[in-house]
């Protein structure tokens, strides 16, 4: 089957591999929404939305109210409103960017994840390959690249929109994106200095991240989380401020803002937005997963060749490129789901931030602070080599 | 009046990080995230109405099955957006309440005006008018909210009486006249 | 009003004040505004002094027996007061000089507790089913003196609960307090002495003659009187509490006495009607009759019209205008009205003898109804509507009519069958009636235009002393009826004549221009107790009315 796969056309691969990650994202940035939403009711303690029961598929025993309890019906019900619900545009806006700012927000959430690893196998020779659209060479930078370009949507809607609170709120989008894209950039770069020993062919993908926290011993081992703590927290924080999450969700706060940016939008458009929103945290998180926690490595000081290797009394099927294509992307998936939950429990702890606390923290804290962090990693890992 | 400067403690540096404060919280939110939900289920799920709740107010009768009301209409005085309105009446001579001789022909709770506030329940003399546990109402319209004598001694029901004070008054009469008094 | 009465210094709580002489204690502290309760005083009424509610410490000035000269009490250098060692009674202790009078020492206090918890000891207590709540002597004096709770553990005495005093009146005797008001009332002021105490000591009970009924005219204030729910009402007897009702000062319609009135409604019902004190008219009495007259404001044979007012002006005006116009007015309309409708007469160039105010004339019963049975005559005499005492049958109209002289006929308020015409006269001309309730009259009316009651207007009216009388509207207008005055004045308006916009400040200050007697009376500003206005160009007429309460005919 992949043999017959790897011998269609490029252009057939490419149009199958851009329409799976629509299929497979946008759900997923759905049911992020429901997730959100059972998160946001658990920490209330309350069950959360479990009452949709659809006639047919309600009924079914045992799944039927599995389902419903977990609130699936829900969500399909909500997509079927957002999908169906009569779409305006209202008067006063500028129809074009109105219009292609949903768009424009969708592009980079989706096409980022072409970047990202999500998963590997064996091949014959006991070598480990990654399992991704694009292994390109820029990794890590391409992502940068690509997701950056989401505030354009941003200030896109909040200009077009031709209304005082859009208009704040792509303001301080872009204000903070910027700033905070800074320290993002900052902090992963002793990342990629310790993976490019001198001598090395210089690279930027992020399997090759992943394959150095993969070594044996004690230092081949280690997560980068342990290695380089700081540039961790500041990736995190400087993350939950790319991703407009709580508490830096100030584009949108719907306190002070009504709905920030998306304030003039509504049914499918609106819903764009919100799975864009949640494709950057599934990629955002994907990346910290990559970069820090080891990818699609189990625990830390057990890379994923050790655990299959592990399995292989059970059975030969278990070196098998397809289980253990499948078995890492299981990890990897879990690793990312478990992530995206950190992302809730935090929107759901801490308060948002007053717009001149998430500048100060973003220049005068987390910049200075990455600055150091780099400085310190390069005279480290000059001294080491 | 002088001025009090209430001295505040610096932040330590942990504290200025937040972090610690930070991650008590997230505590916090994940106890709750495993927590049983506190809510119900409601329509199937019932909550447990705690004694002296204060639902809708009805109207009782004592275990005789008197009416306890007297239309004495301190009732609709006291409550505050006037959502009872009493016509008040005469029992018969026949009856056997006779001796209580008022009672109300039309008592009238109007559930769109009511606030639940209970003061119907405090002010009344004859302890006749009762919040119980009645919580949810709802209807189609306007006059379906209005709850006639009727409704309301269905809603009411019985509830015990700690006095018996009417019929301890016929007693007192019935005996005089025994002995030939009045 | 006699000479000034001797005017004498007393003293009560401290304070000097001067008063007539023999004044009693209770009124004395009334004009200080110290309240001196009590159940069985009624300042209309002879003292009993057998409730003892009232009692007060006295004292006078001391004077050495030996030298008649004033005993300085050293500690204060002011002449030494001999206080009586035991309380005396507030209403039946009269004021002399020097009285002294002290009202909140505790001697006072705990004999006010002491009759309250004495005469409560065998009180039902059934406030929730008794019509005098909120009104109460009772409750309102135990919460005020009463020591708040009871000492009694005993068995209350049972006494009957509901006896039919008379056809109007209904007592509970366990009520009763035993004042004595509702007797001495019955004897003293409506002469009809049925009331009386029997049995002894906590058994007595208040009961009827045997054999007899209290079921004169005046009963009823027997009801207003009792400081308790004693005596109540057949006719308001659960009907509402009164703190509902919204009290409107009212005149009664019965008589040319226009005894003063207070009318009680309830989002424009009206529940009862009672006498309003006015010591030059009817002091604190009114007639059950009297009482009874707010029924006219719901009574079945109410006329109403839904036709806009302007319409019914238009074709009371296409009748009038064929001439021959004869105008019946009322000695039962306001002043305003009679003055309106004089205006309307004189515009249609009416001459005086097509001009006619039919009178209503009874036998006086000598109190407060007058032998005039409307309460406006002199209205009419003053608005110079009529120049002679009006008679009862209507003779010279009938005359008219007959001659054919008289085709048109504009009645505002009155019923010409009752006033000798025969109905193929009515059938024979056409009229316009202008009136509150349904009668051969209306019956046989070309156009009907529906008015208010007394009920539902403000207005004066002028009662045999020449009193003018205001009152005021108690309930909104029935439905599909108008305001006689904006009635009239659109008529008149729609005739040509002046246009006041049915605006009774407009109507009163032209009327009060045109009028002598009540030159420089301000609308609406006419005191409560009425206005006295000169009579001297009507002294000549022979009024009908004979002695009453407060009246006595001139001779
Ligand atoms: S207060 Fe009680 S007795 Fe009085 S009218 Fe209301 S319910 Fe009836
Ligand atoms: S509960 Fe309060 S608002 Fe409701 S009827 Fe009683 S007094 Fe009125
Ligand atoms: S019935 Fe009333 S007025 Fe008459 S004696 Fe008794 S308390 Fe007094
Ligand atoms: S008022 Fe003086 S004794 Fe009754």
């Amino acid at each position: 089957m992949l043999d017959f796969y790897f011998s269609l056309p490029l252009i057939v691969r490419l149009i199958i591999q851009g329409l799976a990650v629509i299929a497979v994202l946008f759900p997923l940035g759905a049911a992020c929404s429901m997730a959100e939403r059972k998160v946001a009711a658990w920490a209330q303690d309350r069950p959360g939305p479990n009452r949709a029961r659809p006639w047919g598929l309600g009924r079914i025993p045992i799944i039927g109210p599995i389902l419903g309890r977990f609130g699936i019906f829900n969500l399909m019900a909500d997509g079927g409103k957002l999908l169906f619900k009569e779409d305006i545009v209202p008067g006063h806006v500028n129809k074009f960017y109105f219009v292609i700012a949903p768009i424009v927000a969708m592009t980079p959430a989706l096409s980022t994840i072409a970047f990202v690893p999500f998963g590997a196998y064996l091949d014959g020779a006991g070598r480990v390959l990654p399992v991704m659209l694009a292994d390109v060479d820029i990794g890590i930078l391409g992502v940068f690249a690509l997701a950056s370009l989401g505030v354009y949507s941003l200030i896109l809607a909040g200009w077009a929109s031709n209304s005082k609170y859009p208009f704040l709120g792509a303001i301080r989008a872009s204000a903070q994106l910027i700033s905070y894209e800074l320290s993002m950039t900052l902090a992963v770069v002793p990342v990629l200095l310790w993976i490019n020993a001198p001598g090395t062919p210089g690279t930027l993908s992020l399997v090759r991240v992943v394959e150095f926290q993969s070594q044996s011993g004690f230092w081949g081992g280690a997560w980068f989380v342990f290695v380089m703590p700081l540039s961790a927290f500041i990736f995190l924080v400087a993350l939950f401020a790319e991703t407009n999450r709580q508490p830096f969700d100030m584009p949108e706060s719907e306190a002070d803002l009504v709905g920030g940016f998306h304030t003039e939008y509504g049914s499918y458009k609106w819903s764009l937005f919100f799975v864009a929103e949640y494709g950057h945290m599934i990629v955002g998180s994907a990346l910290f997963i990559l970069l820090f926690c080891g990818g699609w490595n189990p625990l830390p000081w057990l890379p994923l060749s050790t655990f299959v290797g592990w399995l292989a009394p059970l059975g030969a099927w278990t070196a098998h490129p397809l289980f253990v294509g499948i078995l890492s992307i299981c990890i990897f998936l879990g690793k990312v789901i478990f992530s995206i939950f950190f992302f809730m429990w935090v929107r759901w702890t801490l308060p948002r931030f007053r717009y001149d606390q998430v500048m100060r923290i973003g220049w005068q804290r987390l910049l200075p602070l990455s600055i150091a962090n780099l400085i310190i990693y390069t005279i480290a890992i000059a001294l080491l080599n | 009046m002088s001025v009090i400067k209430v001295p505040r403690k610096p932040l330590t540096f942990a504290e200025r990080t937040y972090i610690p404060q930070i991650v008590s919280g997230m505590m916090t939110t994940l106890k709750h995230i495993v927590a049983k939900p506190l809510t119900v289920n409601y329509p199937e799920e019932r909550p447990e109405i705690p004694a002296g709740y204060r639902g809708v107010p009805t109207l009782v009768r004592d275990p005789n099955g008197r009416e306890k009301c007297v239309s004495c209409q301190l009732c609709e005085f006291v409550c505050p957006p006037k959502a009872i309105r009493i016509t008040p009446g005469e029992i018969p001579a026949d009856s056997p309440a006779a001796h209580v001789e008022k009672a109300p022909k039309e008592f009238e709770i109007n559930m769109l005006r009511c606030i639940y506030c209970g003061l119907c329940q405090e002010v009344c003399p004859e302890e006749a008018i009762w919040l119980q546990n009645v919580f949810s109402v709802s209807g189609y319209e306007r006059g379906e909210f209005i709850n006639n004598k009727q409704k309301l001694y269905e809603l009411g029901g019985t509830l015990p009486d700690a006095h018996y004070k009417w019929d301890k008054k016929k007693a007192a009469a019935e005996e005089a006249a025994l002995h030939g008094q009045h | 009003m006699s000479a000034t009465p001797e005017l004498i210094k007393i003293n009560i709580d401290g304070r000097d004040i001067a008063v007539p002489r023999g004044t009693n204690v209770i009124e004395a502290s009334r004009l200080l505004g110290i309240d001196v309760p009590h159940y069985c005083y009624h300042p209309k009424l002879p003292v009993v002094g057998n409730c003892r509610m009232c009692l007060v410490e006295m004292g006078l000035p001391a004077v050495d027996p030996a030298t008649k000269t004033p005993v300085i009490d050293p500690a204060t250098g002011r002449q030494k007061i001999n206080w009586m060692p035991r309380p005396q009674i507030g209403c039946g202790t009269n004021a002399i000089p020097g009285l002294h009078i002290r009202t909140t020492t505790q001697m006072v206090k705990d004999a006010r507790a002491g009759v309250m918890e004495f005469l409560l000891i065998n009180h039902p207590l059934d406030c929730p089913i008794c019509d005098q709540a909120g009104e109460c002597k009772l409750q309102e004096q135990a919460t005020s003196y009463g020591r708040g709770y009871s000492r009694y553990i005993e068995d209350k005495n049972v006494k009957p609960k509901r006896t039919q005093l008379g056809p109007r009146v209904m007592l509970d005797d366990e009520r009763c307090i035993l004042c004595s008001r509702c007797v001495r009332f019955s004897k003293e002021v409506a002469k009809d002495d049925v009331l009386g105490f029997i049995d002894r000591g906590s058994y007595s009970t208040l009961t009827c003659y045997p054999g007899k009924e209290l079921a004169n005219n005046y009963s009823l204030n027997t009801v207003d009187i009792c400081p308790v729910g004693a005596l109540t009402s057949t006719d308001f007897r659960f009907k509402m509490r009164v703190w509902f009702l919204k009290q409107t000062n009212s005149i009664d319609t019965e008589s040319s006495v226009g005894a003063n009135t207070v009318v009680w409604s309830r989002e424009g019902q009206i529940y009862r009607i009672t006498p309003r004190r006015n010591d030059e008219v009817n002091d604190t009495w009114m007639s059950d009759s009297g009482r009874d007259l707010y029924k006219q404001v719901r009574a079945e044979n109410r006329l109403s019209s839904p036709a806009p007012l302007a319409d019914l002006i238009a074709q009371a005006k296409a009748l009038l205008a064929s001439g021959g116009v004869a105008l019946v007015a009322s000695a039962r309309s306001t002043v305003a009205e009679q003055y309106l409708a004089k205006k309307i007469a004189d515009h249609l160039k009416i001459p005086a003898d097509s001009r006619h105010v039919p009178a209503h004339l009874a036998k006086g019963d000598g109190l407060l109804i007058s032998a005039d049975r409307t309460p406006n005559t002199r209205g009419a005499l003053v608005t110079g509507l009529i120049d002679t005492l009006p008679s009862e049958k209507l003779t010279q109209l009938a005359a008219g009519i007959d001659a054919g002289k008289i085709k048109t006929v504009l009645v505002i308020n009155e019923d010409l069958s009752l006033h000798g015409l025969a109905p193929e006269q009515l059938a024979r001309v056409d009229i316009i009636h202008i009136g509150t309730h349904a009668s051969a009259t209306s019956a046989a009316a070309k156009v009907v235009i529906p008015s208010h009651t007394v009920f539902e207007k403000n207005g004066t009216f002028i009662n045999q002393q020449f009193r003018l009388q205001q009152f005021n509207a108690a309930v909104p207008g029935h439905v599909g009826t108008h305001n006689d005055a904006t009635i009239l004045s659109g008529l008149l308006a729609a005739l040509g004549g002046h246009d006041f916009e049915g605006k009774s400040n407009a109507i009163w200050s032209r009327l009060t221009e045109e009028t002598p007697e009540l030159a420089g009376l301000a609308h609406g500003n006419i005191p409560e107790t009425g206005h006295l206005i000169d009579a001297a160009r009507f002294s000549h007429h022979a009024f009908p009315e004979t002695e009453g309460l407060h009246y006595k005919p001139a001779k």
